[in-house]
């Protein structure tokens, strides 16, 4: 580690708050130049806000940013950057369009007289930072044109256009290969020899233990502390990070399984998952747990026919079918609550009962006009049924709350009379109330039969709903696991790709 | 939360700003003219609406479904010149069914390249306003079409005739606005033209066929063209070939008028009704006052777009602003 004492970046106290929420709530966190210093913490733990206050695009409403020993205000991240500090995005955020080099400066291209572009000196240095970063691109070239990890590359270079102190690295891995995971490290690490302090954010345990000297912990928007990775193990970072004991009581009856539901025998669907085998049986919860991006999703949409499959094979109630098309899945029984509530599962404009009954609306007729009185009771039923709080079924959608506006999806579905549901994260963006009422129901509809798929990437929430649990990486299933069987640590390995071998 | 509030509220006020600028309107064209209010004026206003009117139904649809059809003026070049030319070859017994059938053609080429292979509409439809202007100049070799024989053909009913003492333009207008009223209102067709404007990707979710909801919102769209044409046909008794020319433009302002956004998802025939007769009525009001054409044209323009202010206004929940 670097010598100096001073901390190139010292965050004291941040609190923020949203309408809500207290997203951050006292939090500490510094970084040294010289330094890689990871930030870890579940999904909604407060990673990214806290980043984003660091990069000017929050203010917080406590506590003080202090940078190389002064307290600064940063209003916008041109400002961070003038600071010398800078956000690597977890999307890409350059214009396509545009040439390396005018995404490098974008916003500040160098200038001539008139307001002329110096397109020479922008060349020029372009090409002079993607050399430190040892790129084989030149600055002229089409961002659009380049591969993902060039085109991080390309944000990573525009980090260097000012004398960076402090570069924070947001799940930079998430769309890279191996291969070219190695030269992003290498890239981390003379950063790391030029005194610059790097923040690292991910949820893998192996880049994290590679690449870190220190390893903060966030959980639910509070600081939980911090670790010298040299005198830590996996297993305290993941006891930190799930701290809670876990309310995994489940009041009821010990689950009656029936016979299986749903079969999926060696599916894959190029690059996106491979080699997926799994089963449901009815009054069964199956829970899918890995990172966002492990093909969890891609494997529902896959059932529900949004997809189609390049090898293996589906049996619904012991039948092999072929499903390709949502109608497809639909009248098979298969159904799914899809994970963006909002641009997937609602017709925000519309209102409750319209939605509810959209899947069914060609058949729910009385001559050639929809049965309105039909359409009525379905949505009664299922509003009783599920507790939908709205003042009205003509109320649109786009009012209710997060945990209403799901429910309003389950019972869409529910309406179906589905034999196989498929939940994808049920309680996104959904408070913490809610939250349980939701968990409560998925079991309530197990006990009644249903095969359900959960797929989550809360830890908590796949633990109290599942009877097992399918964990996965890379799209790959790692490892099952039973309710009885399963622990936190061994979870966590398995969807960060530490081997079944080591742990089965 | 306010924004949400101003959300909800936002068309209805809208709506009302575009009513009280129409009532302005005819109040300012009353005072100025006598006859603007007469019962004969009024009719006539009514009939001359009815092409611009039909037309603006399917345009509903199609915009209810999301989309644009800005390829409806020249189809209805295509369909009358086609009718026109037809009725002295083969009867119009025969040339309605067959100019019928061509635009539906026409509209299953839009549906197909919209709805199947999901082609942005703006640019489809704009490439067949073009294609179908050719398309009429091929056909009709540059020539205006004529009927020799005006007085004597039952085809006149369409545009020159009446019922009970009004006009069929009225009537037929009337009654299309009110079943296509219906359809979008209670039936499960209407449900999901309305699903698929409003939030294409979760239709799918939902399983709704929504290439096939998409396409039979432009045969819908030709079909009312046709109908547009019968009339004009018959109440011109013969065409010009660029005869639909600028329909599209009065079409989509009534359209918007009626407050059916843009975005898809939300709007209502009934309105379009109110929209084409606030147009026409504007219209009329400025060549009673003695305004040439050109008044007219820059009058309209400037009423679209008032309307599509107020309309993405309403949505943004402010009148003006920096981002969406």
């Amino acid at each position: 580690m670097n010598t100096a004492h001073e901390p190139a970046l010292r965050l004291q106290g941040i609190v923020k708050t949203f309408p809500g929420v207290r997203a951050l709530d006292g939090v500490d966190f510094d970084v040294m130049p010289g330094e890689v210093h990871a930030l870890l913490g579940e999904n909604g733990a407060g990673k990214s806000t806290l980043m984003k206050v660091l990069a000017g695009m929050y203010q917080p409403d406590e506590g003080q940013i202090i940078i190389s020993g002064q307290a600064v205000r940063m209003s916008n991240p041109i400002e961070a950057k003038a600071q010398g500090v800078v956000l690597i995005h977890q999307e890409l955020s350059l214009v396509p369009e545009m040439s390396a080099a005018e995404n490098i400066y974008l916003g500040e291209l160098p200038r001539k007289s008139l307001g002329r572009v110096d397109w020479k000196t922008l060349e020029e240095r372009s090409n002079a930072i993607l050399k430190r970063l040892k790129c084989s691109f030149r600055a002229e070239v089409t961002v659009a044109h380049l591969s993902i990890a060039n085109q991080q590359m390309v944000e990573i270079a525009r980090a260097l256009t000012v004398d960076a102190r402090v570069v924070v690295f947001d799940e930079p891995t998430a769309s890279l290969t191996d291969a070219e995971k190695v030269v992003l490290f290498d890239i981390i690490n003379d950063l790391k020899a030029q005194g610059v302090g790097i923040v690292y954010i991910s949820h893998r345990m192996d880049e994290i233990f590679t690449l870190s000297d220190r390893i903060t912990v966030l959980r639910d928007g509070a600081y939980r502390g911090t670790l010298t990775t040299a005198k830590t193990d996996e297993d305290e970072v993941t006891r930190l990070m799930i701290g809670r004991s876990l309310d995994l009581s489940r009041n009821e009856a010990p689950p009656k399984f029936g016979d299986t539901m749903l079969e999926v025998r060696n599916l894959a669907c190029d690059g996106l998952f491979e080699d997926v085998s799994f089963s449901v049986r009815t009054g069964e919860i199956v829970g899918f747990y890995g990172l966002v991006g492990a093909g969890r999703t891609e494997i529902a949409e896959t059932l529900f026919g949004l997809r189609t499959p390049t090898a293996g094979e589906i049996y619904v109630a012991g039948e092999q079918v072929t499903i390709t098309s949502p109608r497809d899945a639909i009248a098979l029984g298969v159904s799914l609550v899809p994970e963006n509530r909002k641009e997937q599962g609602l017709v925000l404009q519309m209102n409750c009962r319209d939605n509810m009954t959209l899947p069914q609306v060609q058949d729910l007729t009385a001559g050639p006009f929809v049965a309105k009185g039909a359409e009525l009771a379905i949505f009664d039923q299922y509003r009783d049924k599920l507790a939908i709080k709205t003042p009205s079924w003509r109320q649109s959608a786009a009012v209710l709350s997060g945990g209403n506006q799901q429910k309003i999806v389950i019972g869409k579905w529910l309406s179906m009379q589905p034999r196989v549901l498929i939940v994808d994260e049920p309680t996104r963006g959904i408070d913490v109330g809610s939250k349980s009422e939701i968990h409560q129901l998925l079991r309530e509809l197990a006990a009644q039969g249903y095969a359900v798929i959960v797929i989550s990437s809360e830890m908590p929430e796949v633990l109290r709903v599942s009877d097992r649990i399918v964990a996965m990486y890379h799209g790959r299933i790692m490892r099952e696991f039973t309710i009885d069987d399963v622990t936190e640590d061994s979870l966590v390995q398995a969807i960060s790709g530490i081997g079944p071998e080591v742990a089965a | 939360m306010l924004l949400t509030r101003l959300k909800a509220g936002g068309p209805a006020i809208a709506k009302q700003g575009i009513l009280v600028a129409f009532i302005v309107f005819m109040i300012a064209f009353s005072l100025m003219s006598d006859r603007f209010l007469s019962a004969d004026n009024i009719m006539s206003v009514f009939r001359q609406s009815a092409i611009i009117g039909v037309m603006a139904i399917g345009v509903t649809i199609v915009v209810i479904g999301g989309n644009l059809d800005l390829s409806v003026g020249s189809m209805l070049s295509f369909a009358t010149v086609l009718v026109v030319d037809l009725h002295d070859k083969i009867g119009p017994e025969l040339a309605i069914p067959v100019m019928v059938m061509a635009t539906l053609c026409l509209g299953a080429i839009n549906g197909f390249l919209i709805g199947i292979l999901r082609l942005n509409s703006l640019i489809v439809t704009l490439g067949m306003l073009s294609a179908i202007q050719g398309l009429v100049l091929i056909y009709s070799g540059g020539q205006n079409v004529d009927i020799v024989d005006q007085s004597g053909t039952w085809f006149a009913i369409f545009g020159r005739g009446a019922m009970f003492g009004i006009a069929t333009p009225i009537i037929i207008f009337g009654t299309l606005a009110l079943i296509f009223h219906i359809i979008m209102t209670t039936m499960p067709f209407g449900r999901r033209v309305h699903a698929v404007g409003g939030n294409p990707t979760a239709s799918v979710f939902s399983g709704i066929p929504r290439s096939h909801v998409v396409f039979m919102t432009y045969l819908i769209s030709a079909l009312c063209v046709a109908i547009a044409a019968i009339i004009l046909g018959s109440r011109v008794m013969g065409s010009q070939n660029n005869v639909g020319q600028g329909y599209e433009l009065q079409v989509l302002a009534a359209v918007i008028l009626g407050g059916t956004s843009l975005l898809g998802g939300s709007g209502s025939i009934l309105r379009t009704v109110l929209g084409v007769l606030m147009l026409a009525f504007i219209q009329n009001g400025l060549i009673l006052m003695g305004q040439p054409y050109y008044t007219q044209r820059l009058v309209t323009w400037a009423v679209i777009i008032v309307a599509v202010w107020l309309d993405v206004a309403a949505k943004r929940g402010r009148l003006f602003s920096p981002i969406a």
